[in-house]
């Protein structure tokens, strides 16, 4: 099967533990303000690679990859997912560890081939890399151009999957960065037993020169970098709100 | 007729090296692997604090006043030209300094007269008439015995710069003595080791012999009068050193005596702190001193590498980016019986990175073994991604060929230390050799006719097998002139600027690698690839020479880890050597060859006109074998791979890959992304 790819990184090194191949692939139905990568939104223009030539691009490699493995990313990977999920498994089958960054925002519990569609695929998933945007539905919307609650479903899916799941979040001044939604934030992923770990992404404007070259606006132009303190100082403040909540919970038997 | 005891084996385990100079046999003997963690490494003393902030006032006063401080212009640096000179006697452990005072920069006219007054000149300083008039008249120099036998034919080379940087002005350098000699035997023992030698010869006097002899000669002179240099700091190096201390200053009078009297392209100190542990390893033992001044003595040494200073010309500067000394010292490696070779002393290097601060002398090199201990690859990593100044090459690849106790001359130039030595040699520009085999040897920046008249190319369109057909022709000629330019410097360097001292401190027989080198790798790769896969138009000045090129369509390009494009690479290094090898060489040597600029690429790109690739005139080439920039597009693990696929065997004396990448890239700090949440969420 082929899929519609944007550009392979053979050593990435911030999308999952260790030395990873990365598979960028095309298209996202997400219009994310601070996204990075805007030249993957559309499915057009990308190069269709076949799962084989992929897997066998990822063999010439291997001896770097060794405790890292295979991640696809985007774009939204799951637009996809017929093709994420043959690639993975064929991956299994060549003892490939594999991670999906993915926004979740595709997922549909209540149509019911859609849902075979995500079980088949997590049975070949070993990590899921989880961005979630903003945890306030109608902030959600503004920034994303998309509504949250499928993606929020989605998280609960994955944690009744019994999967490994990363949750990341990008700090961005004055539009996540603000504590009340960080603790939100928290108190919300302290119920999901399965996420292993938080990363919390400082914005920064760096995607600004694509938007440029590609004649786009880029809306947070006045928008100021986060730093790194900053970033460590949130994931403090979501970490927090978990460890209440989780407490909480386990207080009260929930959990 | 040796001494067989010496107080300062005392301790050591004996063997062979006590009978003959044999340093790895020794290091083999006595070195105490280590295979823990960073934790042991002392902090700087105040003496280390206090004499390094002299350095930095100096380097400010240094960089105020224009980049040069004070230059000698009427004494001509020898080993024993200058009294001693020190930054503050009573903090120093470690002494010595090129001149009577620190920043204060020699005078070496035996590479050439003229480079040694514009070196002056250029930075307000006069070299003193007398020393002019001798060194016209009655003196030859490297130089000036160089241009009395250069043809017309290697001078339009030249001046066109399709061969350039040639160490035909200047010391060559490259040679590493092997400065731990000095430690381990002392001078006496080395002179009557060289005397032992200068009558094995037999008493036909060949050619052959007769300069051998006088070499010989030469050197034990150098030897008297490095004991002379020495002395004039109250030491004496006569006997081998009797602690760590002593040792160390050993090793570096060794190498002061080399930076004395040589102004060479590079000055790489070895592979010398191994060596050094077998000696603070029995100093720790019998307790004569503690970690802390250990690791005082390295820190000082260290800090004596990083002024070492040259009376260099804004050219020289240029074109390397800088004012570097090349004072490569290699560290770690694996043994051929499987031993690691790093010891605490290895450490120790690389934590005057944090003590002093992280600096670009000396040249920290890392040989690096997948079967390095844990502990050493995760400090190294640490200590790159602090200071950014540790290089790193392949252990397991150079073990092959050099065994276990070779060093790093320059950048990649691997040589056994003691027993080789290289004929610096410069490059050969193959990206304007393939313009020249396009326009029939005419330069397509000065409209000269500087190589063969060959048949122009004159289709509008590239055909890629008439290309290279011309292409080999032109690389034949290249290398030709190439090799007969390499032999008459280093003909003449031999002659008036014999490196006396760095050759005291090696064998008697000695391997000498004739270097060449290739610049423009990428560039021709692409431009091959281009003309094969694309479409490539030629565009035409109105005398008819091609001045740039239009290509219609895309085409396989290097650094991307595909074998349409790394092969014409490849191949292109094997032709271009196997053009080398049929060459008479100078002093039968052994032709190598490297792709290697760290920076002079950039000044290659200048004086190179249009490529077929698409790079414009003036465009900088990509460093050493690396993709061009920006073309390489699949990320670093693909990049890396096209260039690992260059054959070694054909370019021996290395290949160089210059990789940046901002620490953040190489993976996410702990305290913003631990990964592992049920370690900071545990609620029992």
């Amino acid at each position: 099967m082929e899929g519609m790819i944007h550009s392979i990184e053979t050593f990435g090194t911030v999308d999952g533990p260790g030395i990873r191949y990365v598979v960028f692939v095309k298209g996202c139905p997400m219009r994310c303000m601070y996204c990075h990568n805007p030249d993957t939104w559309l499915m057009k223009g990308g190069e269709t690679k076949t799962v084989e030539e992929i897997l066998d691009d990822y063999e010439r490699y291997k001896p770097f990859l060794k405790g890292g493995g295979l991640t696809v990313t985007g774009g939204e990977p799951l637009l996809q997912i017929d093709f994420v999920t043959e690639l993975f498994e064929e991956a299994k089958k060549r003892d490939i560890h594999t991670c999906l960054d993915t926004s979740g925002i595709q997922f549909r519990r209540n149509k019911p081939e859609i849902l075979a569609k995500y079980e088949r695929l997590m049975k070949a998933t070993d990590l899921i890399m989880l961005d979630i945007k903003h945890i306030d539905p109608v902030e959600h919307k503004k920034l994303t151009g998309q509504p949250c609650d499928n993606i929020f479903d989605f998280l609960k899916f994955l944690d009744e999957q019994e999967k490994e799941i990363w949750i990341r979040h990008v700090l961005v001044p004055g539009i996540t960065y603000i504590p009340e939604y960080l603790e939100r934030l928290g108190t919300f992923i302290a119920q999901f037993k399965h996420v292993k770990a938080l990363d919390v992404l400082p914005y920064h404007n760096m995607g600004k020169e694509k938007y440029d070259k590609m004649g786009m606006d880029y809306v947070l132009k006045d928008v100021p970098e986060a730093t790194k303190a900053q970033a460590i100082e949130a994931r403090e403040i979501i970490l927090g709100a978990m460890k209440k909540e989780r407490q909480r919970l386990k207080d009260s038997g929930e959990f | 007729m040796f001494k067989m005891e010496a107080e300062g084996w005392n301790g050591f385990v004996g063997g062979k090296w006590q009978k003959e100079i044999e340093v790895r046999d020794f290091i083999q003997k006595n070195y105490h692997p280590y295979e823990g963690d960073d934790s042991f490494l002392a902090e700087p003393t105040q003496n280390t604090k206090d004499l390094w902030q002299m350095v930095l006032d100096l380097s400010k006063k240094e960089r105020e006043a224009g980049g040069v401080l004070d230059m000698d212009t009427k004494v001509v640096s020898t080993l024993t030209s200058h009294g001693a000179g020190y930054l503050d006697k009573d903090k120093e452990t470690i002494v010595g300094v090129q001149t009577d005072k620190p920043f204060k920069r020699g005078m070496n006219v035996y590479g050439g007269i003229r480079m040694a007054m514009k070196a002056c000149e250029d930075n307000g300083y006069k070299v003193d008439p007398e020393v002019v008039e001798f060194f016209t008249t009655h003196r030859k120099t490297h130089n000036a015995g160089v241009f009395d036998v250069y043809d017309e034919e290697i001078r339009k080379c030249r001046t066109n710069h399709i061969i350039t940087g040639l160490p035909d002005a200047y010391g060559r350098g490259r040679i590493i003595g092997d400065y731990r000699r000095v430690a381990l035997y002392g001078i006496d023992f080395l002179v009557a080791d060289k005397k032992k030698q200068k009558d094995s010869f037999g008493n036909v006097y060949t050619d052959h012999v007769i300069r051998l002899r006088e070499e010989i000669s030469e050197q034990i002179r150098a030897l008297g009068e490095l004991k002379q240099m020495a002395a004039a700091y109250g030491i004496d190096i006569s006997k081998p050193a009797t602690n760590v201390k002593e040792a160390i200053q050993a090793v570096y009078f060794g190498y002061l005596g080399a930076v004395k009297e040589q102004n060479g392209a590079a000055m790489s100190l070895g592979r010398t702190s191994t060596f050094l542990d077998c000696y603070a390893e029995r100093d720790l033992a019998n307790g004569t001193f503690t970690e802390e001044q250990i690791q005082e003595f390295i820190d000082h040494f260290i800090m004596k590498l990083r002024i070492v200073k040259f009376a260099r010309t804004p050219e020289y500067n240029q074109l390397f980016s800088g004012d570097p000394v090349w004072v490569t010292e290699s560290l770690g490696g694996v043994g051929i019986d499987g031993r690691p070779l790093v010891t605490k002393m290895s450490f120790r290097y690389l934590h005057t990175l944090d003590n002093l601060g992280a600096a670009p002398e000396p040249n920290l090199t890392v040989l690096w073994s997948t079967r390095l201990p844990i502990n050493w690859k995760q400090y190294c990593a640490k200590m790159s991604i602090k200071s950014s100044s540790i290089q790193y090459e392949n252990d397991d690849l150079m073990r092959v060929t050099h065994g276990d106790d070779y060093a790093i001359a320059c950048c990649v130039s691997s040589m056994r230390v003691g027993k080789e030595m290289q004929f610096f040699g410069a490059r050969a520009n193959l990206a304007k050799c393939l313009l020249y085999a396009i326009n029939g040897g005419v330069d397509e920046c000065t409209g000269v006719q500087v190589g063969p008249k060959y048949r122009p190319i004159t289709s509008e369109y590239l055909d890629f097998d008439e290309v290279m057909e011309k292409y080999d022709d032109m690389m034949e000629w290249l290398a030709r002139v190439y090799v007969s330019a390499l032999n008459i410097i280093h003909y003449m360097h031999d002659k008036y600027a014999y490196e006396r001292i760095q050759m005291a401190l090696h064998d008697r027989d000695v391997r000498r690698y004739f270097a060449t080198g290739v610049a423009g790798l990428s560039v021709v790769a692409d431009s091959l690839s281009a003309i094969k896969y694309a479409k490539v138009k030629t565009v035409r000045n109105e005398q008819g020479i091609v001045v740039s090129y239009e290509t219609e369509g895309d085409f396989p390009k290097y650094g991307n880890n595909d074998d349409r494009v790394d092969s014409i690479a490849a191949d292109l290094v094997s032709t271009f050597m196997n053009k080398i090898r049929k060459h008479h060489v100078y002093r039968d040597g052994f032709p190598t060859m490297s792709v290697l600029t760290i920076t002079s690429n950039v000044t290659y790109g200048k004086n190179t006109g249009d490529t077929p690739c698409g790079r414009k005139h003036g465009q900088p080439f990509a460093p050493g074998a690396n993709p061009m920039h920006k073309r390489d597009t699949n990320g670093a693990l693909a990049s890396l791979s096209s260039v690992a696929k260059l054959p070694f065997m054909d370019s021996q004396d290395g290949i160089s890959n210059t990789f940046s990448i901002i620490p953040g890239a190489l993976g996410k700090e702990d305290q913003v992304f631990a990964g592992d949440l049920d370690v900071d969420l545990k609620l029992d």
